[in-house]
């Protein structure tokens, strides 16, 4: 991979996501062998967004590489909360860090702050529009188990906010994997995310139901249907009771189908299908180490070519 | 059309911006950043009957040429607009205006999301695509209601 920052899917080639996910599973089997590789370095976390996983997964796959991590806090307790810009801010830790991992509740916030800082910038979440180090993991765990040629997946809940939903389709289409996107008709694909998959010829099919295409999907994606998307809490519970699953529904799909979810979840993937052969979603978090150890690796090994490692590297 | 027809009167020097489309006028002095203040003499010409149009609008401005930039905008919210240059009274130069690669510092989006719209020191950037433009940040498409989207 080739690339300065991680700002959307979309700019990923089949071979850049290759790249990644094969240093990932080099990780994954020695991970000794990256314990000190960016020793002396700093990545700054920087989430103007509550998140849990996310913030503490790359600050686990940092630290595993010898890096160590600041924090900029809550918002409120920041000078966010003072009125400064996000791009004063991010010119600003850029002096601090080495590299900056961004969650913004704006779309097009990574854009902007990778066109502000010299160091790598890393997307994890600008509003409703892109998450690609979730796609990432998400290719890494359906590659462990099905490959990534010749994928039927079916994509499930909110696809018009879903920020996993939009990278995660702008990638597959590398693999030109069969996409089928359920979902009510409100919460659709928005219209950019269409036009992209249009424009690179992918092969997608939009539903309303998953009955119809179950038993032909390699990989179930479910997503979160929020609460707040609904103007009304009792459509809310009516469109939201649609779009769950459990263990029953999945007595008609294939035995080795891959479920999935970028987590948290709520109440769309029933406790029951996490004591079948089906649930994939907590490995599937756990995988965003080594992804997140190999793609931190290899911005950074980008940013500084006259030598992979950090500066007290002692082995 | 004859002379005896003619709504405005004929400029010595300066851009024509014919066969624009009808109620645009306006916008396209707006993309120009012409409202009267730098001294030019502007005539509109608005739902001025026409052949290939129907209906369409005129833009006269004395004693400015436009730049290929501001044609590019133009061609926007102004596909079918022919753009006259005259010295002397005598059209010397008539172009079909073309459609850009992207414009910068002219649309808002449309998207209240979007980072282009949170107070940040920003010029919007869109991308022009098959039947619209495309927001640089946040990707949002923009297709009919481009005009009422110019920021200027």
């Amino acid at each position: 991979m080739r690339q300065d920052h991680l700002i959307t899917a979309t700019q990923l080639s089949r071979d850049d996501i290759e790249a990644v996910l094969d240093r990932a599973r080099a990780v994954a089997d020695d991970p000794a062998a990256y314990a000190d590789r960016h020793a002396g370095r700093v990545l700054a976390l920087c989430f103007f967004e509550p998140s849990t996983r996310t913030r503490m997964s790359f600050d686990s796959a940092a630290k595993r590489l010898g890096m160590n991590t600041i924090d900029m806090g809550d918002v409120d307790s920041s000078s966010v909360s003072k009125g400064e810009s996000l791009s004063d801010t991010v010119r600003v830790i850029e002096g601090y860090a080495d590299a900056l991992v961004l969650r913004h509740p704006s779309e097009g916030a990574a854009t902007l702050a990778g066109e502000r800082v010299d160091v790598p910038v890393v997307n994890a979440g600008d509003g409703a529009g892109q998450h690609p180090s979730q796609t990432l993991l998400d290719l890494h765990t359906i590659r462990e188990d099905h490959g990534l040629d010749d994928l039927t997946i079916g994509i499930m809940g909110d696809l018009k906010y879903g920020r996993t939903v939009h990278s995660l389709a702008a990638a597959l289409t590398e693999f030109d994997a069969n996409q089928h996107f359920i979902s009510p008709e409100s919460l659709r694909l928005p219209r950019s995310v269409r036009f992209d998959l249009h424009e690179t010829g992918a092969q997608i099919r939009e539903h309303e139901e998953l009955d119809p295409v179950l038993d032909e999907l390699d990989v179930l994606y479910v997503t979160r249907i929020q609460k707040e998307r609904f103007p009304d809490e009792n459509e809310y519970h009516r469109v939201a009771g649609e779009y769950r699953i459990d263990a029953e529904t999945l007595d008609a799909a294939a035995d080795d189908l891959t479920v999935m979810h970028p987590l948290p979840r709520v109440d769309e993937i029933a406790p029951d299908v996490d004591e079948t052969e089906h649930a994939r979603y907590f490995e599937q978090a756990h995988n965003g180490i080594p992804v997140r150890m190999a793609l931190l690796d290899t911005l950074l090994e980008n940013a500084n070519p006259d030598g992979d490692e950090g500066t007290e590297v002692d082995r | 059309m004859s002379e005896h027809e003619l709504r405005v009167s004929k400029i010595r020097d300066g851009t024509v911006i014919d066969h624009v489309e009808a109620g645009q006028a306006l916008n396209v002095l707006a993309i120009l950043g012409i409202d009267g203040s730098e001294g030019f003499g502007v005539s509109v010409g608005m739902n001025v009957p026409s052949d290939r149009l129907g209906r369409k609008d005129i833009v006269k401005v004395e004693d400015r040429e436009l730049s290929q930039s501001e044609v590019d905008v133009l061609s926007l919210i102004a596909p079918e607009a022919t753009i006259n240059i005259v010295r002397d009274f005598e059209v010397v130069e008539k172009n079909r205006v073309t459609r850009p690669d992207g414009v910068t510092g002219v649309l808002s989006c449309p998207n209240r999301n979007c980072i282009t719209n949170a107070d940040e020191p920003i010029e919007t950037r869109f991308d022009v695509v098959a039947d619209g433009v495309r927001c640089d940040y946040c990707s949002t498409i923009l297709r009919a209601d481009i005009a009422d989207h110019i920021d200027v």
